[in-house]
Parts: structure tokens; C-alpha cells; sequence
């Protein structure tokens, strides 16, 4: 069996391979779920349908896919320009910090400018954490998947620090917690009802926002071929510090983003522990998505659903957790397995197929 | 204890410490020298501690245990050998999506195992460990793993650049294209490294799950692979600075509990960030030269090879 | 959702309990776990429980349990979601939990909620912890006889009061036996990483401590000490199988009667809203079997307390107490206050260490 490349990649293939993965991973699914004695038609609607049954569900899911998003453009951004992002985790601790501390500062005033100015400080924390790694790249040629790694593991130990002690609620008994935000520093939501806030707006914007800055400007253009060609882009006088500080300084933006919108959204104050590792599968998001924005949306919902089918696998089917955990990771190798179908043709032999 | 003692007590805790992050980084260098970007190595990692265990648990032997830890991480390896090597699909998002499937399948297949403690490695080996003298257990605590830990930086070193076939290895690293336009055989080279890189998580694993903390909990691995990782990158690729790294990172979290213990008024939370903030100085240390950093990071790291 | 009129009850045989539940069916009981169940720690004892109400109420309940469910924005949902799933009673158990338990017990008012080591309540949400404190003096004393240094090192995760309670009775147990006694603390800043807690436990004794213990999830500690052949007193859950030489005891938290008096309350539509913290008294803290190195003098001595604990004539945190600064926090004859034992944020004289 060989691979030959096609042509050009296949505009069928681009849409009809993940659904054969998704097929193929439900196969996989239903197997084991066979196997540990479960109903196999049931668990999977529990897994793929129900989570979507209600207007709560879909609230849920546009929740839970919105941080993902937001950090999965930031990182897809760097990544065309030889930028790896791994530290999202990090800025979106610090843009929760930053975004918190003001929120908690400011909330009790009130007052419209209250939550603006809780999003910038969100948006300047997640930059200047960031920044830092961008600094040391350029200037000392440290590279980014180490410093912003680590960074992410010295930002949640801040986060725990302030929760103890600067930030921690002194009404709280001594609990690691802050005070509850206000509702002027509070997102307002979408819709009654449900828990999403404004905040997936901020995300379905940077949709768009994100495919015209690659697309169609120069900046864009100038990342694009930092990454892909770097000796041209310094003949031609692009500079790769700027791509590289422009780069980490947007990705860590919109994780700050993210996070302050998580604390002063769903979670209303800051705790220790603010990230079921949103920073990490944002970096699938973006893969999945194939780094272009519309893909990441779809792929920001697909792990969304990924989440929320898994926790009502355990409520609903009792199943174990390190099941959902199991069907996770295979649905996620197909679909990244299927890929191959969109720029290569399968060759048996001598002859062509598909 | 004596302060003699005491010290060479922290030097053996130090390295116990770093054993696992040294055998999994040392293996993932090899992978990335190749080329070849492997981001699933806590899952390996967690399946080579997981299978390492239940095979010492059925045989009874903790050495055959070690021969499936290697296995079984070099199997995991080997699933992402077929979707990056074979499918062509992207390495970064490949190796992600193996640490979840990693996490997950170790604890469902690690669930019988959960209430058995097994005597660690070094128990095994000196079965009057406990009741030795200090200064003798502290070196009597130093087991095989250990050992295999603080020479194979040594082993791939010389693999790398004495060996013809380590040559050949990083030339792939650098230029598939021009290695496969040479004639060498650039995806099996790959698969290779790429399945010593997971033999190599799973004894990491191993060395978790069979010697330093003897027992399998879910997640045990607890983030080691990511730091694993992490060191790989803070070498520049070079096999000594793996142990360098690990060493650094070990020891400064074992001073930041002396730290603790003389009561040095410095909040926990604070202390903990040491270890890291240490790691990216001392990489900026290293880094400073920006020539030797072009020259070590593999050029070819986290393509896809596309044979023309 | 289940239509609770058209099931079944239990069978006769289960008595009093199958008589009790209601007419529409068993009471659903529901877990949240913060962490993987796993053999040993804070989320196994709360497993224990829920198995112990299984196994004592049979057909009259029907629990299950959801776990590693992370505190913040998922928390919410598993608990909206159990809610809305039809459970009776649910219960949290984390601290982080306190507001979306609350949250979502507004919205569902006839559902009766109970929220582990909080401190806020409503008309359908009730609190509950244990005084592990008082099985920490205890195991104190039994640091302060077993010890030949008089060094004792404690691995622990946070500086929360529940931790830094546990930390003080001990030494003040093991000081009232060895007033020279020092207990020294590293922090991990993790609850679960066994390799991490080995760390801790090697620089610990490396540092002279001779007995051990802890306050975090995994099974390091006890593993530490029995390869190192040093003693360790263990935590949350009886590891003595970690430690069959070197464990001398386990400070073990027991929710099986609190869970099973709870949803005979729930079923007999006696259940209230409330505080309990329960300590030895209640046998909700527990001493796990003494190891075959414990002598019997010693075994008597520390039951004695225990013992002494439980009735009430003998309290961990009564003055004369001194902090680490050497202030004088309680003069002598007084009893501590509830109110400033759950917000403990200081050390006692003779820890070493530093919050």
C-alpha cells in the first residue's frame, strides 16, 4: 500500500474524512462499550446527541468551546510563523489574574467602564505573560515551547498564591478563593437560561477576524512567510522578531481573553484551579482545524462535545471515567488519521483507489 | 545523620528524581534528532508504568516487567508511527491526541492493579535494604534504572555523533529530502527512533511504577512527560544537557523543601515556581549564542516527509 | 428521567430500610468526586462511604458517583446535570464545589444537597467535615514515643486550615510527650504526585526525621518509609499494605455512618440542613490497626487519648499553646474556639517550617 500525492487536495475528502473518522471512532466506541457491558446505541447517543438535546446543552457546548477557540487562533497564528504557543495555559491564567484583580479592585464601584476595563486588564495579562517569552526568544534565543511551558506551570502557582494571600476573600475562612466578582465585572449572558456569555461572541468574531489577518493583510503575509520560507522573508526584509513578538503578543492576547471571560463568566471569582487544561487542547483545536479559523470553530465544537459527552457518559451510562478518556483519544487519532485521505490518494499495488 | 550523610542523601534523592524525566527526554531526543516532533510522551509514559506493572504483577518478576513497560510504550509509539510516518498526519496534534488516549487506556487497563504494592526495585535487588546502614542504603537505593538513566546520555551521544548510523539519523533530522536523495531509507529510520523514543518513555514510566513510588494510580506520571519535553527542547538537543536539565530541575525542588524545612519565609506556592524559573535561566544561559542554537534544533523537526 | 412511581421495591428481606424508602422508589444518591477513586486518599474514603450505604440500605438507595470532575466552570454542569438527572440527594466533595452546589441548589429546591468542608448553607444545602485534628494529636503521641530523634517530617500540599490543623495537632501531640519534639513540613503544592511526595519524603529524611507522615492523596509517603525502613503514620486511608513494616497507623477519615444516617434521613423526610464536623466522638476519624512495631505500652497510651478525645475530656487545642513566634495564642485551661480552629492560619511552637 503506498501513498500517492494527489494533485491538489481534495475539496470531497476535506469534508467527507471526518466524517469517516467520526464513524470509525463511533465503531471503536461502540465496541468497547460492548465489552464493558454497557448498551452500545444508547452510550453513543449519550455521547454525540444528548449533549446537544437542549438549549441548555448547546449552551454548554458554545461555553466550553469558546476558551478553546479563542486560544486555538492565537496559537494557529504563531504556529504559521515557526511560533509554537505551548504555554496558552499560562496567559490564560495570567488574563484571568489580571482581569480578576481588577475586577475584584474596581466591581464594588460599579459602573459601565467596569467590565471594559476588566477585559483589557484580561487582555494586557495574557500579552505580558507572553511577552516575556517573546523577549527571551529574541533576545536570547530561548526557545518558546520550553519558556512558555514552563511559565504556564509558574502561572498557576501565582494563581495559587493570590488566592491564599494578596487576593483571597477575607470574608472566606481562610479558604483558598477570592471574593466573588460583582455584577459589574461580571459578563453578562447571552441568553437566560443558559451559562454562555457575550464572550463566545468574542470568539465567533475572532473567526473572521482571524482568517482576514492571515488572509489579507500584509502582516499576515509576513508571517506566512517567515514560517514557511525564512531565508526569503529576511531577504525581503521581513523581520522575524516582529512576526515573533507580534505573534506571541496576539496569541497571548486572546488567551487572556479566555481566561478573564471563564473567571468573570462561569466561575465568578478566581480559584486555584481556573483550566481543565484549555490551553493544551487548544493546541489540538488548531491542528484539527488544519490552522484556518473556520476549521477551528468546527473542531472547538467537536472537543467541546468530546467533553461534554464524556462527563455524561459517566453521569448518565456509568461509565468510567478512563473509558471516556479512551473513546477521546481514539476519535481524535482517526480524525487525525483520516486527514491523509485529503492530500494523498491510497494505491494498492499498481492501481489507483479513491 | 551526619551532614556527610545527609548531603549524599539529597545527591541520591536528587537523582532518583531525575531518573524518569532523563530516560523518557533522552529517548524523545533521539525521536527529535530524527525529526520527528513526538508530543505524547506522558502517555507513553503512563502506559509503560501501567504495563511495566501489571507484567511484574503477573510474572512476578520486575525485570520482565521492565522488558513490557519498553514494549508497551514502543506499542504506543509505534500507533503514532502509523498516523504521522504512515498517514502523514500532523505530528503536534498526533502526539496530543495519544497522551489522552494514553491517559485514558492506562487507567482502564490499570484498574485491577490498583491495590497492589509491589517491593520497589532496589527492595528487590537488596532485600535488606531497609535495615541498612545509612551511607550503604543511600548507594543500595541507586537501582538499575537509575543507572540506565545517568549512562544513556552517554550511549546516544556517542550513537549520535561517532556512529555512522547516528550520522545517518541526524542527517534525516536535518534534511529528509536530501537523505532520502542519498538513498537512505528515511520513514524506517524514523520508525526507529520513533519506537526508541517510546521504549525509552515506557522504562520512564517504569522507573516510576516499579522503583521510585512502587504501586500503579491513575496518573501517576503526573506531569513528568510534559516536563520531559520541556528538557528535551532546554538540552538543544544535546544528550548531556537532558541529564543537566533533569538534575537542575530535581534538585531545585528537593532545595526548595529543604527550604521549607529550615522554615525559610518564602509562601509554598512561590518556592514550587523555582524549579521552572531555574529551568528557562539556565536555558537562557545556554542559549545565548545565537549560532549554536541554529545549529542544534533539527532542521526537519515536525514535517511530514513527503517522499517526491 | 425515571418516572419514580413505576419502580420496584426492594425486596423484604432488605428490613427496615426497604420499608423506609418511599412509596415512589429508591432514593437516588449522587457522588462528585474531585479526583480519580484510586485505592487510597481523600475521594477513595468518600467511595468507601457510598459503598457502605449501598451495602447497608440495599434496594432503598441507588447511588452513583461521577469523578475527577475539576473545580470551576465544569463543576456547575456534572452537578446541574445530576440535578436534573433525577437524584435525590447529592453530594459534593470538595471545597471548590461551595458555590455551584449553592448555585444549583437554588434552582432546584426540593433536591438536598450536602457540600464537604464548606462553609455556606441554604434551606436544601447542608455542610459536613471531620475533625481529623483530633486523630492527628493522637497519632502525635505516638510520633512522640516511636520517635528516637525527635525529628518528625510532614509532606503536605497547601497551607489550608484543615492541613495546618492537622499539622499543629500533631505536634502539639507529639510535644506533650517529647516537649524538645520538632515536626518539620515541605510543601508539594500538589495534592497527588506520588513521585513529588517521594521528593519530600527522602529530603525529610534526609534531614533526620525518623517517623513520617502526611497530608496528601497518594501512597508515597508510606512506600518512602517502608524502603528506607523508617516509620510513617499515614493519611486519609489505611496503607498499611504500603507499609507493612513501617506504617504504624493511619489517621482514616470514615463517612460510612454520616452518609448512611443522612439518606435514612432523606428517605424518612427527616433530613435538615445543618452543620456536622464530627470528630473521634462520632467515629468519623478513625486510627487504621496499629503495625506489629507499635509497642503495647504505647498502643494503650494512644488509644487512652483517643479515647480521651472522644469524650471530650481531652481537647488537641486547649492552651497553654505558643506559635511558632512564640506568642502566646491560648493561656492555659482555655479550649479553642471552633471558629478559630476552622480558620487556623498559623504554626505552633515546634514546627519548623513556614506558611
Amino acid at each position: 500500500m503506498r501513498l500517492e500525492r494527489r494533485a491538489a487536495a481534495s475539496g470531497l475528502m476535506g469534508v467527507l474524512a471526518p466524517v469517516l473518522a467520526v464513524l470509525a471512532a463511533a465503531l471503536g466506541a461502540a465496541l468497547l462499550f460492548a465489552v464493558m457491558g454497557k448498551d452500545p446505541v444508547a452510550c453513543l447517543h449519550t455521547l454525540f446527541v444528548a449533549p446537544l438535546a437542549d438549549a441548555t446543552g448547546l449552551s454548554e457546548l458554545a461555553l466550553k468551546a469558546t476558551p478553546l477557540l479563542l486560544c486555538a487562533i492565537g496559537i494557529a497564528v504563531g504556529v504559521q510563523a515557526n511560533v509554537w504557543n505551548i504555554g496558552a495555559e499560562g496567559q490564560f491564567t495570567m488574563g484571568a489574574i489580571g482581569g480578576g484583580a481588577v475586577g475584584l479592585w474596581l466591581g464594588p464601584e460599579g459602573g459601565w467602564f467596569v467590565l471594559p476595563l476588566v477585559l483589557l486588564a484580561g487582555v494586557l495579562g495574557g500579552m505580558g505573560w507572553a511577552a516575556i517569552a517573546a523577549w527571551l526568544r529574541t533576545r536570547f534565543n530561548a526557545h518558546e515551547i520550553l519558556v512558555t511551558l514552563m511559565l504556564s506551570y509558574v502561572a498557576v502557582q501565582i494563581l495559587g498564591w493570590l488566592v491564599r494571600g494578596p487576593l483571597q476573600d477575607p470574608e472566606g475562612f481562610n479558604f483558598p478563593q477570592s471574593r466573588q466578582f460583582e455584577p459589574a465585572a461580571t459578563l453578562p449572558l447571552l441568553f437566560e437560561g443558559g451559562r454562555v456569555t457575550i464572550a463566545a461572541l468574542f470568539a465567533l468574531a475572532a473567526v473572521p477576524a482571524g482568517a482576514l489577518l492571515l488572509g489579507r493583510t500584509l502582516i499576515g503575509y509576513r508571517i506566512r512567510v517567515v514560517g514557511l520560507a525564512p531565508g526569503a522573508a529576511r531577504y525581503a526584509g521581513f523581520s522575524e522578531t516582529s512576526a515573533v513578538w507580534f505573534c506571541l503578543l496576539l496569541s497571548g492576547g486572546l488567551a487572556g481573553l479566555a481566561g478573564v471571560s471563564e473567571v468573570a463568566g462561569p466561575i465568578g471569582q478566581l480559584l486555584p484551579t481556573i483550566s481543565p487544561g484549555y490551553g493544551f487542547a487548544a493546541i489540538i483545536v488548531a491542528f484539527l482545524g488544519r490552522l484556518r479559523p473556520v476549521g477551528m470553530l468546527l473542531a472547538a465544537l467537536l472537543m467541546a462535545l468530546l467533553y461534554l459527552g464524556g462527563e455524561a457518559l459517566q453521569i448518565t451510562q456509568q461509565l468510567p471515567l478512563a473509558a471516556t478518556g479512551v473513546i477521546q483519544g481514539m476519535l481524535l487519532l482517526f480524525l487525525l488519521g483520516a486527514d491523509v485521505l485529503v492530500l494523498y490518494r491510497i494505491r494498492i499495488g499498481g492501481r489507483a483507489h479513491g | 545523620m551526619g551532614d556527610g550523610v545527609m548531603l549524599i542523601a539529597l545527591l541520591v534523592a536528587t537523582l532518583r528524581a531525575g531518573a524518569p524525566l532523563i530516560l523518557a527526554g533522552i529517548g524523545e531526543l533521539v525521536v527529535e534528532r530524527a525529526g520527528v516532533l513526538n508530543l505524547g510522551v506522558e502517555g507513553m509514559m503512563l502506559v509503560g508504568a501501567v504495563v511495566g506493572f501489571a507484567a511484574t504483577i503477573g510474572s512476578g518478576s520486575p525485570w520482565i516487567g521492565l522488558l513490557a513497560a519498553a514494549a508497551g510504550g514502543a506499542a504506543m509509539a509505534g500507533v503514532f508511527a502509523v498516523l504521522t510516518l504512515g498517514l502523514r498526519a500532523n505530528q503536534v496534534a498526533s502526539g496530543l491526541a495519544l497522551t489522552i488516549f494514553g491517559v485514558g487506556f492506562s487507567a482502564l487497563f490499570g484498574a485491577p492493579y490498583q491495590s497492589h504494592p509491589i517491593p520497589g526495585l532496589a527492595t528487590v535487588i537488596f532485600p535488606d535494604l531497609a535495615s541498612a546502614s545509612p551511607l550503604v542504603q543511600q548507594v543500595l537505593l541507586l537501582d538499575p534504572l537509575v543507572w540506565l538513566a545517568l549512562a544513556a546520555p552517554f550511549v546516544v551521544q556517542r550513537f549520535l555523533m561517532r556512529s555512522r548510523a547516528g550520522l545517518v539519523l541526524r542527517a534525516v533530522g536535518e534534511s529528509a529530502e536530501v537523505a532520502h536523495a542519498f538513498g537512505y531509507k528515511v520513514i524506517r529510520i524514523r520508525l526507529a527512533a520513533t519506537l526508541f523514543g517510546g521504549a525509552m518513555a515506557g522504562l520512564g514510566g517504569a522507573s516510576l511504577s516499579l522503583a521510585y513510588t512502587p504501586m500503579w494510580t491513575e496518573n501517576m506520571v503526573a506531569g513528568r512527560g510534559w516536563i520531559a519535553l520541556a528538557l528535551v527542547v532546554f538540552s538543544t538537543w544535546k544528550p548531556h544537557f537532558v541529564t543537566l536539565g533533569a538534575l537542575l530541575f530535581g534538585f531545585v525542588t528537593i532545595a526548595g523543601f529543604q527550604a521549607n524545612a529550615w522554615g525559610i519565609p518564602v509562601a509554598p506556592n512561590l518556592l514550587a515556581t523555582l524549579p521552572y524559573l531555574a529551568t528557562i535561566l539556565v536555558l537562557v544561559l545556554i542559549s545565548r549564542d545565537r549560532l549554536r542554537l541554529k545549529l542544534n534544533a533539527p532542521a526537519s523537526l515536525g514535517k511530514p516527509f513527503h517522499p517526491a | 428521567m425515571l418516572s419514580r412511581r413505576s419502580l420496584l421495591l426492594a425486596p423484604a428481606a432488605m428490613g427496615l430500610a426497604a420499608r423506609e424508602a418511599t412509596a415512589a422508589g429508591p432514593l437516588k444518591v449522587a457522588y462528585v468526586y474531585v479526583s480519580p477513586v484510586g485505592d487510597a486518599g481523600w475521594t477513595f474514603q468518600h467511595e468507601l462511604g457510598r459503598r457502605a450505604l449501598d451495602a447497608a440500605l440495599g434496594g432503598a438507595v441507588k447511588t452513583s458517583f461521577v469523578e475527577n470532575v475539576e473545580e470551576g466552570a465544569d463543576a456547575e454542569r456534572v452537578i446541574r446535570k445530576l440535578a436534573t438527572d433525577g437524584n435525590d440527594l447529592i453530594f459534593t466533595t470538595s471545597f471548590g464545589y461551595m458555590n455551584p452546589t449553592v448555585k444549583v441548589a437554588g434552582q432546584f429546591p426540593k433536591i438536598k444537597f450536602e457540600h464537604a468542608t464548606g462553609y455556606k448553607r441554604a434551606a436544601n444545602v447542608a455542610t459536613y467535615s471531620a475533625r481529623f485534628y483530633e486523630g492527628r494529636y493522637a497519632t502525635g503521641v505516638l510520633a512522640g514515643r516511636m520517635s528516637k530523634s525527635g525529628i518528625a517530617g510532614y509532606v503536605a500540599a497547601f497551607p489550608i486550615p484543615e492541613v495546618l490543623q492537622g499539622i499543629n495537632a500533631f505536634t502539639l501531640g507529639m510535644r506533650s510527650v517529647n516537649p524538645k519534639a520538632v515536626v518539620k513540613v515541605v510543601w508539594t503544592s500538589s495534592w497527588f504526585d506520588p513521585g513529588k511526595e517521594r521528593a519530600g519524603a527522602d529530603t525529610l529524611i534526609a534531614g533526620g526525621a525518623d517517623i513520617l507522615t502526611h497530608h496528601t492523596d497518594s501512597t508515597a509517603v508510606a512506600q518512602a518509609g517502608e524502603e528506607k525502613g523508617v516509620f510513617t503514620v499515614a493519611y486519609n486511608s489505611d496503607q498499611s499494605k504500603y507499609g507493612p513494616k513501617t506504617c504504624l497507623t493511619a489517621v482514616t477519615h470514615n463517612w460510612n455512618e454520616y452518609y448512611i444516617g443522612r439518606a435514612k434521613a432523606a428517605i424518612a423526610g427527616t433530613w435538615k440542613s445543618g452543620d456536622v464536623w464530627g470528630g473521634v466522638k462520632e467515629g468519623m476519624t478513625k486510627l487504621a490497626p496499629y503495625g506489629a512495631a507499635v509497642p503495647d505500652a504505647v498502643r494503650k497510651e494512644v488509644d487512652a487519648k483517643l479515647a480521651a478525645i472522644g469524650a471530650g475530656t481531652l481537647k488537641p487545642f486547649a492552651g497553654p499553646i505558643t506559635d511558632q513566634d512564640g506568642k502566646v495564642k491560648l493561656a492555659a485551661g482555655q479550649a479553642m474556639a471552633d471558629k478559630d480552629i476552622g480558620e487556623m492560619k498559623w504554626f505552633v511552637e515546634g514546627v519548623q517550617g513556614k506558611i
